[in-house]
Order: structure tokens, then sequence, then C-alpha cells
């Protein structure tokens, strides 16, 4: 018996090869995600439809707990949210604090806090920028990354007692004056850096495959990085010059001369530049304040509890990874009646579906990594 | 050449790594062998998870590091997936969405599995045990925890400390016997001695 064939319907090749899209779960217990972030990826073959980033992993009501804290031990918080620039954390609380009483805060305490807020960014970007290879698969930079934060760590050992979470300032100035080692261990830290710094650029800035994930990956327009609110190197990246030490300068920001890196490319390449070209800026910003750390006080004295008049404060700062803001709303108590944080991190995280759809999965850890992420400090 | 068992036990030499039980029917110096030898590859091939959720994380990956290194003491790699690694390092707070995950990605780890609770948040909640409406307040609330390393965060030595101590009660352990830490544990009746360390800070 024969079949007819004729008149079964052929299905056309396009409809035998069509594929579905589907939804997995990237975290939160994830070694690209930086933390706890979870990310719903909708995606087709490998082809990135959608992310949608669900937070909240590692929530710790700071916000809430501030308004039953004291203004001193507000600080103490901050550096438990981006951990990696806890120094300048801090140094944003202390400042809008001084600012409500109208502190006049001395000149040595100014450069000692811009000296310390530079090591701490160049400490986050040594440890981004080895991660950052670890991600994409260069391990090694892992290891000469931590070799250099490792030094830093060991100057705010010896001056502020801990090596990550400081806590050095307080509103009116510092805990305590800095170690007479201080000066010769920084100078110290900056004549190795500046032999170091070069090696970062031969062992991944050059390499082919590391060019071919980065060029033309993630891309932000200028008009994007502006109307997604994103701050830091993330905009400065797209060529939108953002660097609050430039506009509000804050500290002894103004005594110094620097540039802000810009790029207008907008891609990965773009943001990792930024952020090696910030390293040495600020190795630059140390040299010029090293050597003329004004005599006087560390710190002026403040009564034992803090009230601040009743209104609304604001400080902003220039983090490793942009803006934060502090506003603090007080009723004349000693503990403030709101504090809310605009944090960098949010707002970068924002921008993160806006730039990887249609890129590859594998792309998508390549551009969270340039972006930066610390999830504590997205989540609070 | 049937020895006598008591002439057995005087030859072994006195560096013999394993506990000798005298007398019995001969098996014990067997399986007391077989459990030190166990309980050895164990303490010496430790892989623990990449759990970070926060600050600790960072002190966690310079212990990792050149400078302190953990894989000199045997915790090679980390591992990204529960079911390679033998090891938790609780490193960061534990909120209460992210509780049942630790919890479920304790559950996926294979048999034997040991915890550390790294820093003040993973033992107590830490600063954020008091006025916070989120924080677990102690990671002993979700899972058994074997050390208690406290700090906020601790440096790198003090965890490489904890990890030593956790390789001294494996040798100690009975390991061709050994006890599901999580029996009793819902129910509040944790029979795990955890070991509970000085602040180095």
């Amino acid at each position: 018996m024969e079949i007819e064939t004729k008149n079964i319907k052929q299905p056309n090749l396009k409809d035998r090869f069509k594929t579905e899209e589907y939804m997995i779960n990237m975290g939160p217990q994830h070694p690209a995600t930086h933390g706890v972030l979870r990310l719903i990826l909708t995606i087709d073959g490998e082809i990135i439809k959608k992310v949608e980033p669900d937070l909240g992993y590692i929530h710790r009501s700071i916000e809430k707990m501030c308004e039953r804290d004291s203004y001193q031990q507000i600080v103490h918080l901050t550096d438990r949210m981006d951990y990696l620039s806890s120094h300048i954390n801090n140094e944003a609380v202390s400042l809008a604090v001084e600012k409500a009483l109208q502190l006049e805060i001395p000149d040595r305490v100014k450069v000692i806090r811009t000296i310390i807020a530079e090591l701490t960014r160049i400490a986050s970007h040594t440890l981004w920028w080895g991660v950052f290879g670890m991600d994409i698969g260069a391990l090694t930079t892992y290891f000469y990354g931590f070799r250099d934060r490792e030094m830093i760590n060991d100057i705010f050992e010896e001056t502020c007692g801990a090596r990550l979470t400081m806590n050095y300032n307080k509103p009116g100035g510092l805990m305590f004056d800095i170690h007479p080692n201080f000066v010769n261990r920084v100078k110290d830290f900056v004549a190795h850096f500046k032999t170091k710094l070069p090696e970062y650029d031969r062992l991944l800035t050059g390499n082919i495959i590391f060019q071919k994930r980065t060029k033309g990956i993630g891309f932000l327009t200028k008009e994007d990085a502006i109307s997604f609110g994103t701050t830091g190197p993330v905009s400065r990246g797209s060529g939108v010059a953002s660097d609050i030490r430039k506009i509000h300068p804050y500290s002894a920001y103004e005594r110094v001369d620097f540039k802000q890196p810009l790029y207008h490319e907008g891609d990965n390449l773009a943001r990792y530049k930024v952020r090696i070209d910030e390293m040495w800026e600020s190795l630059s910003i140390i040299e010029q304040l090293i050597d003329n750390i004004p005599e006087g006080d560390y710190q002026v004295p403040t009564k034992a509890v803090i009230k601040l008049p009743k209104g609304e404060y604001y400080q902003r700062v220039e983090t490793a990874r942009g803006e934060l803001g502090v506003y603090i709303n007080s009723e004349g108590n000693k503990n403030p009646y709101r504090v809310k944080f605009r944090s960098p991190g949010f707002s970068n995280l924002s921008v993160l579906n806006h730039i990887s759809v249609g890129s590859k999965i594998g792309d998508l850890v390549a551009i969270m990594a340039t972006l930066d992420l610390v999830i504590p400090d997205i989540d609070r | 050449m049937n020895k006598d068992i008591k002439t057995i036990n005087q030859e072994i030499p006195a560096d013999f790594p394993g506990q000798v039980i005298p007398g019995g029917n001969g098996g014990n110096i067997v399986i007391t062998s077989l459990n030190k030898v166990i309980d050895w590859g164990r303490k010496n091939s430790l892989w623990s998870l990449y759990f970070g959720t926060s600050c600790c994380a960072i002190e966690m990956m310079q212990t990792g590091a050149a400078t302190n290194d953990y894989s000199r003491f045997g915790f090679e790699v980390a591992r990204p997936s529960p079911r390679q690694a033998d090891l938790i390092i609780i490193a960061g707070t534990i909120v209460n969405k992210m509780a049942p995950v630790l919890r479920r990605l304790y559950d996926q780890m294979a048999e034997p599995k040991y915890v550390i609770a790294m820093g003040a948040c993973a033992i107590s909640g830490g600063p954020f045990y008091y006025n916070s409406y989120s924080v677990v307040k102690g990671a002993d609330h979700v899972i058994p925890v074997d050390v208690y390393v406290p700090g906020c965060p601790p440096r790198p030595e003090a965890l490489l400390e904890g990890m030593i101590k956790l390789q001294e009660k494996i040798m100690n352990e009975n390991a061709l016997n050994r006890p599901n830490p999580m029996d009793g544990f819902d129910e509040g009746k944790a029979h795990i001695k955890p070991i509970k360390m000085i602040n180095h800070d």
C-alpha cells in the first residue's frame, strides 16, 4: 500500500526550527552576582530578552534603624552599606551632620579624610579589577588585585584599627589622629602602585580575548545614562561629567588639581578605562596632599548628645561607584525623623535590563561586572 | 602465624596515628584506624561554597588570595555549586528573605557537611541585632553551625584559625558512624557541639 505523501502538509523550515523563550533564575547564590542579587532572565537560546532583578536578599533595614540611633551611631551602620568605600560613606554622614550643626572643620581633618577616601577608592577599584578579570575567566588578575589591596588595608589597620569597616570618621572630625608611620607608608604605597598599575594594563587591557569580551558590549548612550540616573564611572564611560568632587567639592577637593576621566564609547571597555584612569588620578591627589598635611586638631569637640536643628539636610559625595546622597530629616531630637540614602548602586542597576537586552548570556556577567554593583548598598 | 591480640597491640609503634583500643576481637584496630584515615582525608580536602552575602565576603576573598591563601591548609578551591561543596562559610548577614535559600543550599550539599559562621552577623545578627525587622538573629536559627568566628568582619587570620579549629574537630570525629547534624535540629534539640572562638579584633 502506498502512502499518499502529497496531502500531508510539510511544516516549513522556519516552524521546524522555531525557538521558544524560556526563563532561568540567576542567583541569589551565584558567584558572578557579587553578593546575593537575583536575576530572572528571559532568554531565547543564548540571547537575552529581558532581565528582571529581584532585590531584598540582603535588606537589613538600615534606614529604619537610623531612626532609633543617635547621629554618632548612624555612622557605624553606613560602612556596612557600601563596604568597599566604607570611609566615604562615613564621611557623607559626618559631613551632613556637620553641615547641619554649622561646625567649622579643621584643615587637617579635611586633608586626612581626602587622602583616606582616595586610598579607599583605589582599594575598591583594585578589587573590582581583580574580580572583573575573574568573572570573564582570567583568574590571575584576582591575585594581582588583592596583592595591592592588602597594602592599603595594612595602612588602614595601622591608623584606624580596622581593615575594612573602618569607622574612622565621626561628626566633628576623626576618631583619633593618624599613626606616625602613616605618611611614610602611604608614600611607599604610591611608589609601589605606580610601578604596578602599568602591569594591570599589560596583563589585561591589551589582551585580545578581553577586548573581544568588552568592546561594543553593554552599550549605553549619553542620553540614557542621564535619564536612568547613573552616576560614577558608569556615566563617565558614556561621556557624562558627573563627578561630585568637581561639581560640589567637599573636604579638600577644592585645593587639589585632578581630571575626571571621560570616555564617550559607552561600552564595557570605556567603563573599564574610566576606573583605571581614576586610579591614576587618585594617586595624583594623594601625592599632592600627603606632603603638606596641615598641623592642628583632628576633631572639634561636639556635645555627647548631638541634636540637629529642625529641618532637612542633604549631602552628596562621590564614592567609588558614584553619587551617594544622605538625606536627614530632623525634628530637633537626638534621633533623626527620617534618613534616606541615595545609593549609587541602585540607579546603576536600573540600567542593566536596558543595556543587556540582545546580548549573549555570557556577556551579562561582563556587563554586571562593569556596573560594579555592591548588593548591600542597593538593598540597604 | 596466629598471634594473640595482645601481642599485636604491643607491636604497634608509638607514632601510630590511630587510637588503639586493647582487647576485643581484633577488629577495633582496623575500625579505629579506618576512622582516622577517613577523618584525615576529609579534613584535608574541604571545599567551601561561595556564600558571601555582605562585608565578610571581602575578608573571605582576601583569605583566599595570595597573602593568606587558605589552600595551604587544604581548603583547596571554592565551589559555586552546593553539590560539590563540603563546607559553607556564612560570610555576612542572613535576612528573612535569604534564610530559606540558605537552608536549601545546606540541604543540597552532600554529607558530610560543615558550617562556619563568620562574623558577628552570622553569629547573632551583630550590629543589626536591635531594632531591625528583617535580620535573622544568627545563622544557627536556620542551620547547625560548627565553628563561630567573631569579628566585624574577622581578620583573615581569625578565619584561618577557625578553619583549622574545624579541621581539629573533624579529626576527632567518628567518621564511620557520624551522627547527622540535622537530627532534632528543627525541634530545637541540636546535639552538635560548636566551637566558639574568642574575639581577635
